[in-house]
């Protein structure tokens, strides 16, 4: 009963995050130079004086701003976030036929770079000082010193360009008419550079972390109990030392999920991944504005609900979380 | 302690750390070159040297040219003037509005705090790169939007951050006495905790500055740098169509951000060991 009102007061926080992103949104583009009409049909109306009219009376441009206000949310939570002109359909049918592509490329990534990271994390801090600590260290000081961009351009040369190993456009093979098992297969290599490129600098901030924390609770009063109990080494490292050191590891790998949408944006434009962050990158080639905002908030509601999702788990994980707060 | 003996103690510490030592050089040898670079590799960056496609490694043109003739070598010397440019400014800029806001909030607490951490909270919330995407795009791209841009989405970790020491501080025997003395709010905030707050947020900025760098080169990358000045993200952008058959085009402009970025990191984990010597143990 406790955690249901815990996870209800977590969903009306997340609603109000994002009714304040959408009324964000609105500001945007009032605020934007020129005539929000003309920003709303990006430059295609632009030429246009009686379309950009009936825009204008479409939005309600002419009524005072709360109502245009109220007029915005409506749209946008009857999931109605209006209409790009670049592309002549509806900006929503744009969004959620992209969902999936993203879901499969930042979750993978998301996956990968937790569990690469947190063993790479548990090896270096089992061998303080020793080569195998340093080259952890390194790699990790790198990859997140690394544009992500530029990482998966160099494993393009190396991977696909090189070597011919891995492919390095697109989803799958154009005109291979694979079904089923074979198909899968197909996504899958494609996937797999995409999904390193997005993973590595986010590996090397959960190897750091989990390196860190587990150095810190070795210190831990309740760890030098377990030894003088006798407890095995491996025994304590498991139970005693990693349960609480990958704590603070989750909550900041919900934390770091927008970045991972943001990252994707990037990846995504490097390998031609048909997902969000490549219409992204169009809408900003093409200024189709009124998309790219249904971009941020689809991105938005995406990072409000994986925090929520992080939440829940946490109270799972945590149980000295208070759930009535 | 006098101003020197602090200096040398703090010179002490941060010596002990190797790979600071080694992002301290790199990172004066990347300033040198925008300060200077200018000088002496005169002209403009965007005009056609030579040849296109030139491969790298060419006594005319060390790093090759571009697809449009251009230097490579030229644009990343201009182009490191931006990147640091960028990353200083929009860092200092998100600083102070961290400081300010977590100043107050610390120090205040009860609603104030309350308000001002869920603002903060919020823009945490928010996809910080799509959100630069956004405002760049919208207010059209320049350097003051890229810098305000990267401002407005990386200073909540500051806002917290100097929330949490005002919140210990403020407490303290010292800042009670000058709260019975009468003292300002004003005074009391900067003169008396700020300077005692300073450390963790200098490692902070240090640190933000090299996240600033990436930030503007993926802007720049996808097209959203100032279109009149030279930027290693902007050199990698165009050059990625023919990443096939001139490699060199994009690898060095990367190269020269992963350098920066990781001296900036290694100079920001210098500076926490000898500013935080308490929180760096042996073995770490």
């Amino acid at each position: 009963m406790q955690r249901l009102q815990f996870i209800a007061q977590r969903v009306v926080k997340g609603i109000v995050v994002l009714l304040g992103i959408i009324i964000l949104n609105f500001l945007l583009i009032r605020m934007a130079p020129g005539d929000p009409a003309s920003v709303m049909a990006g430059e295609a109306g632009a030429a246009d004086e009686v379309f950009m009219s009936q825009l204008r009376k479409e939005f309600g441009l002419d009524r005072p701003l709360h109502e245009q206000l109220a007029v915005y949310v409506k749209n946008v939570v009857t999931l109605d976030l209006g209409y790009s002109y670049r592309q002549q359909r509806p900006v929503a049918d744009l969004l959620l036929e992209r969902v999936p592509a993203t879901l499969l490329l930042t979750g993978t990534a998301f996956l990968l770079s937790l569990v690469v990271g947190v063993l790479l994390g548990i090896l270096a801090a089992s061998r303080v000082g020793q080569w195998s600590d340093s080259l952890v260290t390194v790699i990790a000081l790198f990859f997140y010193a690394t544009p992500i961009f530029w990482v998966g351009l160099m494993g393009i040369l190396l991977f696909s360009v090189t070597l011919g190993w891995l492919p390095s456009f697109g989803m799958y093979t154009v005109g291979g008419k694979l079904t089923g098992a074979a198909f899968a297969l197909d996504v899958l290599h494609h996937l797999i550079l995409p999904a390193i490129t997005l993973a590595l600098f986010h590996m090397a901030v959960y190897a750091r972390m989990t390196r860190a924390s587990m150095l810190e609770m070795r210190d831990q009063d309740f760890v030098r109990t377990a030894h003088a109990k006798g407890l095995r080494e491996g025994r304590i490292v498991r139970i005693h030392v990693l349960r609480n050191a990958i704590l603070p590891v989750i909550t900041m790998a919900g934390v770091k999920a927008g970045y991972l949408i943001g990252g994707s944006i990037v990846v995504e434009t490097v390998f031609a991944w048909p997902g969000i962050g490549r219409l992204a990158f169009e809408t900003v080639m093409q200024r189709d504005y009124n998309l790219l905002l249904g971009v941020f908030i689809l991105t938005s509601f995406m990072v409000i609900a994986v925090n929520l999702i992080t939440d829940i788990i946490y109270s799972f994980v945590d149980p000295r979380i208070e759930l009535g707060q | 302690m006098t101003g020197m003996e602090g200096l040398r103690d703090f010179w002490q510490r941060y010596r002990r750390n190797k790979g600071a030592i080694v992002g301290l050089a790199v990172l004066v040898l990347v300033l040198a070159t925008a300060l200077l670079g200018p000088t002496l590799f005169p002209g403009n960056p965007w005009d056609m040297a030579g040849a296109p496609f030139q491969k790298p490694f060419d006594p005319e043109f060390p790093l090759g040219t571009d697809t449009l003739g251009r230097d490579i070598l030229m644009g990343i010397v201009h182009g490191a003037r931006v990147s640091l440019l960028i990353g200083f400014v929009a860092t200092f800029a998100a600083v102070s509005l961290g400081v300010i806001l977590g100043s107050v909030a610390g120090y205040y607490g009860g609603l104030v705090d309350d308000l001002l951490m869920r603002f903060t909270e919020f823009f945490q919330t928010i996809p910080s790169f799509v959100f630069a995407i956004v405002l760049v795009a919208i207010f059209t791209p320049s350097i003051a939007s890229i810098v305000a841009a990267i401002a407005i989405v990386s200073w909540p970790p500051v806002a917290r951050l100097v929330r949490g020491e005002f919140l210990t501080l403020r407490t303290r025997e010292f800042v009670q006495a000058s709260v019975v003395l009468g003292r300002s709010s004003r005074h009391i905030i900067f003169v008396e905790i700020l300077p005692n707050a300073v450390s963790p947020i200098i490692v902070a900025g240090s640190l933000m500055v090299a996240t600033a760098i990436l930030i503007e080169s993926s802007l720049s990358f996808l097209g959203l740098g100032d279109p009149n000045m030279m930027s290693w993200g902007f050199m990698i952008g165009s050059a990625r169509t023919v990443l096939r058959t001139a490699w060199w085009m994009s690898f060095f402009p990367g190269l020269a951000i992963l350098l920066t970025v990781l001296a900036l990191n290694l100079v920001g984990e210098g500076l926490n060991d000898a500013l935080n010597p308490r929180l760096t143990r042996e073995g770490r």
